[in-house]
């Protein structure tokens, strides 16, 4: 690991400068990804811009579900409110990682980092939340824009996730077995009003929709309603573990589980 | 003695305080004044030539003392790793050995292979400079699949042309030839036994010192047997002789076979110590050098027939292997698939003829060699995979057409070289068929079928041949080495214990099994008692612990001094007590004298043994200290039953093992905890290598695809239901203590095991392990499209 400065904010504002200031500086948050990644050489920022002190974390449940940046996966995943408002993404929660990164992990950080096999952006896109950054709000159809990649400006700071409450909704994960990370993971959602959602990780390049399943479960929010419903192979990650062929097929039997277990 | 810590007693693990509270002492722990550290730079292609290396710039990088390549070995005539066992061909040719320096000379032959040493002032200093070393290769094309090794256009080494290390055979062709024209049926079986890659806890480590005072070197290392390595680093590294070299392998935090050999990276700290002026070079590998770099195991291609007559009866079995060796022979990497493998292909069974040919062959790979269980794993999976197919074939239970097969006299000579001494298969096999509840099989089958998963049952018969090994035997099959153990039992003048073992613990629990039988045999507090091994400066030579002799070889020589002790205690213990030694007793840590009531503890015994005051030292030596070689007659044979159940979800593939029994016949128990330990551990690298772990090199590229835990995937606790053990008893009759092996039995029975229960789910014949979800899925696409 090379050496880098050190800042640790007190607001936004003074984070937003920080990297501003910065060469070549990171935000992070949980650090789940960015350390493991300077360890391996593979980054090496001028500067850490630590998140931490903003102490921006809690959970708001009203009209909507407002889940300030800084809240760790555990907190999220054991927020007696959340589960009442949205089980399916209390759940969600709970399964990312292991226990340390579950108390480390941020749902802020994660979503900036916008992994494509990551758990949270198959949420964010399919319950359609807005993220709140520190200049603006974006819908998550607009946020996740590709692998690693979103519609962040440099340095501007993910502050709030603000999530619709859904009638009802669910996530089922296929691991890698070796990694544990999604192999194919999708967020299945029945909106208060509107539009079915379904939402793939893992599967591609980065989180996607799948308009053809939405279409089918707008009319019977039920797992039967997706038989013969798939996605084609073509786009589809290929690796040693599995072919674009068998990750297609494993979309069709997540999404059936998600709607399942929708909740 | 009966006091709780004896022999048969649950005895917790007196090492595991330290352990668990991070007060261990592993090599990396261990920082010497004015340490340096090494960093290696590794071979970017599968196969290629050097054309240059320029060191120049990273020789002038910040913090680095030194920087050596092939050039700098060959300069001081430091010799290559060997292989310490010669094969020969069946056309009575020798093993074709290619040279294995200890930094590339000309070529590299795998990814990872070490090419060049930066020594620095700090682990990140070296590898900075790593990176600035410049050099220059001729790529060449390589071979990394077994299957295409043999007459490939990739030339591993010059002095085998076709890659074929060797061509060796066993047994009986024309008797066995004559069998299958006989046979009423022969079943036919292709297997591969995929690659592993170890994995132990800790990553190989090591620490190399040159003391320029003295002349004299020392290397701590992660070591199996260090003793071994002091002599291969003396003998034919010709780095010192054997006086002047000291191997310390402090805690080692598990080895699997994979630290028994002599590495290059180990060999290369010590060597370089002296060429930097006397400073200590420590390494420790980094996770990914541990894939690349560590020696691996199995992989093996296997075409198998088994020939039985019209009653069912095996009457011959015929095996071709191609066995990898990767891209030089590591240091046992020939008795691997040769004499730990195919003279264990008789399994439980009576057959009369068994012909085996093995070709070894190069791949540009990382090196080959044991790995828990070393050819038996590999052994059992062929008879068991095969016996199950030949049951299914003929449409017989597949128990009782085991059972049918069974030995059921001993001795049994095999066709196979191997002599059976002990056992009652059919006693492990009732017994398992109850614990597994074998009968209900059938309703469990139908209710996971209502929940519409996939339920199969598999069996797996297994014997191995461990406690290895009877030296003069061993020594005629081409060994370099006897395997003897050696122990030293010291007793202090206050009667408290040391025992010097040449074994050496890496997991095992030796301090607390070993000390377990100096308790019960002195009847002294089991905490009186301390197991010193691995070093080379305190132990006598010992030939160190693999494949499963800690027990059967390791403790019968300790029980030999143990004798000698008491003996020599029985003199002491007579002449102070004024009687004829013949009238001394010993029991529960007392001596007496027959018919009266005179009697002496112990720790009076020893006390008076070294105080010498009261007989003389003309006719008893003071002191009460003794040494023991033991050389095992035989080897000794654990079998057992293995029995497992499957579930598969054909939605996606996955594989859940539901159910697992093992019931094993170890002969007499130390520490039934730690062998049920044992056990559980061996079957989880056993369902393991069957559903998760296997290294793939890219075929196109050479590269290791598997690399690192988000590639390669080991077996997690939750991927393996609570196991249910049962154990039979037939004591060994080579060894006094009737010990049998049980550190590799769990790994050798269970693959076999987990895919009969496989193939049954799925009805077919084969599924390549690691029967991952992908692959499961795969073979049940065409079954779904023929059943629509």
């Amino acid at each position: 690991m090379e050496n880098f400065n050190y800042h640790r904010p007190a607001s936004v504002a003074d984070a937003v400068n920080a990297m501003k200031a910065a060469k070549d500086g990171k935000l992070m948050s949980g650090g789940m990804t960015l350390i493991p990644t300077m360890k391996q050489g593979l980054a090496s920022p001028s500067d850490i811009v630590d998140l931490g002190g903003l102490k921006n974390t809690g959970i708001t449940v009203g009209a909507t579900v407002v889940i300030k940046a800084g809240t760790t996966h555990a907190e999220v995943a054991g927020s007696a409110e959340l589960k009442k408002a949205i089980p399916g993404l209390a759940a969600l929660a709970g399964g990312i990682g292991d226990p340390h990164v579950r108390h480390r992990g941020t749902i802020g950080g994660s979503i900036a980092n916008n992994d494509p096999a990551a758990d949270y952006p198959s949420a964010c896109l399919g319950l359609g939340a807005v993220i709140h950054t520190s200049s603006r709000k974006i819908p998550a159809d607009a946020f996740f824009t590709g692998m690693f990649s979103t519609a962040l400006e440099e340095g501007e700071v993910v502050t709030a996730v603000e999530f619709p409450i859904p009638k009802k909704c669910g996530y089922a994960k296929f691991p890698n077995p070796a990694s544990l990370y999604a192999m194919v993971g999708v967020f299945a959602a029945q909106p208060a009003d509107g539009a079915a959602r379904v939402a793939v990780t893992g599967a591609g390049a980065g989180v996607f929709r799948v308009p053809a399943m939405e279409a089918a479960l707008s009319k019977d929010f039920s797992a039967g309603a997706l038989n013969g419903v798939s996605v084609p192979a073509k786009d589809l990650n290929s690796d040693i573990h599995a072919s674009a062929e068998y990750r297609a097929h494993l979309i069709t039997v997540m999404a059936k589980r998600a709607v399942e277990k929708a909740k | 003695m009966d006091n709780g810590t004896g022999i048969g007693a649950r005895v917790k693990r007196k090492e595991d305080q330290r352990f668990i509270t991070g007060k261990g002492n592993y090599t990396d722990d261990i920082n010497l004044p004015k340490q340096t550290y090494a960093y290696f730079v590794r071979s970017p292609h599968a196969h290629a030539a050097i054309r240059s290396i320029d060191t120049s710039k990273a020789k002038k990088m910040p913090g680095v003392v030194g920087v050596f390549t092939g050039e700098d070995v060959a300069a001081d005539k430091i010799g290559g790793l060997i292989c310490g066992w010669m094969i020969h061909s069946k056309d009575g040719s020798p093993m074709k050995a290619g040279p294995h320096p200890i930094l590339a000379q000309g070529k590299v032959r795998y990814v990872g292979d070490h090419v060049a040493v930066v020594v620095a002032e700090t682990k990140d200093l070296a590898k900075a400079a790593a990176h600035a070393v410049e050099v220059h290769y001729d790529v060449l094309p390589h071979v990394v699949d077994v299957a295409d090794a043999m007459g490939h256009k990739a030339q591993v080494h010059e002095v085998a042309p076709d890659n074929r290390v060797f061509n060796w055979s066993i047994g009986d062709e024309a008797a066995t030839d004559e069998a299958f024209k006989r046979a009423a049926h022969v079943t036919k079986i292709d297997l591969v036994n995929n690659r592993l890659i170890p994995n132990a806890m800790e990553p190989r480590a090591a620490i190399g010192y040159y003391d320029t005072g003295q002349d004299h070197y020392t290397l701590y290392t992660t070591s199996q047997n260090p003793h071994v390595a002091r002599l291969v680093i003396s003998a034919f590294h010709g780095l010192a002789p054997e006086h002047k070299l000291r191997v310390i392998a402090p805690d080692v935090g598990g080895g699997f076979g994979s630290k028994i050999f002599i590495y290059a990276e180990e060999v290369v700290c010590v060597w370089a110590s002296k060429r930097i002026g006397g400073r200590p070079i420590k390494w420790t590998a980094e996770r990914t050098e541990s894939f690349l770099a560590d020696a691996h195991g199995r992989d093996h291609v296997t075409h198998a027939e088994l020939a039985m007559d019209a009653g069912g009866k095996i009457i011959g079995f015929k095996v071709h292997t191609k066995a990898a060796m990767g891209a030089y022979l590591s240091t046992f990497a020939s008795c691997v698939p040769t004499y730990l493998y195919a003279t264990l292909l008789s399994g439980q069974y009576n057959i009369p003829a068994i012909y085996a040919e093995v070709d070894a062959l190069y791949t540009n790979t990382a090196p080959v060699d044991a790995y828990r269980g070393a050819g038996r794993p590999e052994a059992t999976y062929v008879v068991e995979r095969i016996v199950e197919t030949a049951a299914r074939e003929l449409k017989m239970d597949p128990a009782e057409f085991r059972r049918k097969n069974f030995v059921t006299q001993f001795p049994h000579q095999t066709p196979v070289i191997m002599c059976y001494d002990a056992g009652d298969y059919a006693a492990a096999l009732d017994k398992a068929l109850d614990i597994a509840d074998a009968k209900g099989f059938a309703a469990r089958k139908a209710d996971a079928a209502k929940k519409g998963k996939l339920r199969g049952i598999g069996y797996s018969a297994y014997i191995e041949a461990c406690g290895i090994a009877p030296s003069a035997a061993i020594g005629s099959l081409g060994a370099g080495v006897g395997l003897w153990e050696s122990a030293e039992v010291r007793v202090n003048p206050v009667g408290t214990v040391e025992v010097l073992t040449g074994s050496h613990s890496h997991g095992q629990g030796h301090e607390t099994t070993f000390a377990q039988l100096v308790s019960d045999r002195l009847g002294i507090d089991i905490n009186n008692v301390s197991i010193v091994h691995g070093d080379t400066d305190k132990v006598q030579f010992g030939m160190g612990t693999y494949g499963s002799r800690s027990g059967a070889v390791g403790m019968t020589a300790i029980a030999k001094a143990l004798d000698k002790i008491e003996a020599k205690a029985k003199r002491v213990a007579a002449a102070v007590m004024e009687a004829s030694a013949d009238d001394v007793e010993f029991k529960n840590g007392t001596f007496t004298v027959k018919g009266t009531d005179k009697k002496m503890a112990f720790g009076e015994v020893a006390l008076s043994a070294y105080v010498a005051h009261k007989f003389n030292s003309a006719e008893i030596e003071p002191g009460l200290k003794e040494a023991a070689f033991h050389d095992p007659s035989n080897f000794v044979f654990p079998a057992g039953v293995h029995v497992c159940e499957v579930e598969i979800d054909p939605d996606t593939g996955v594989t859940e093992v539901v159910n697992y029994t093992a019931v094993d016949d170890f002969g007499n128990i130390i520490n039934p905890m730690i062998v049920e330990g044992q056990v559980h551990g061996g079957i989880v690298q056993g369902i393991g290598q069957a559903l998760a772990e296997g290294a793939v090199y890219d075929k196109d590229s050479g590269q290791l695809l598997t690399g690192s835990y988000m590639d390669y995937q080991m077996p997690r606790a939750a991927n393996v239901p609570s196991f249910k053990l049962g154990f039979t008893c037939t004591p060994c009759p080579s060894n006094p203590l009737g010990m049998k092996g049980c550190g590799e039995a769990g790994a050798i029975a269970s693959p076999a095991a987990v895919m009969n229960a496989v193939t049954d789910a799925l009805g077919v014949k084969d599924v390549s392990m690691p029967a991952t979800p992908h692959t499961v899925w795969k073979v049940l696409q065409p079954m779904k499209k023929a059943a629509e």
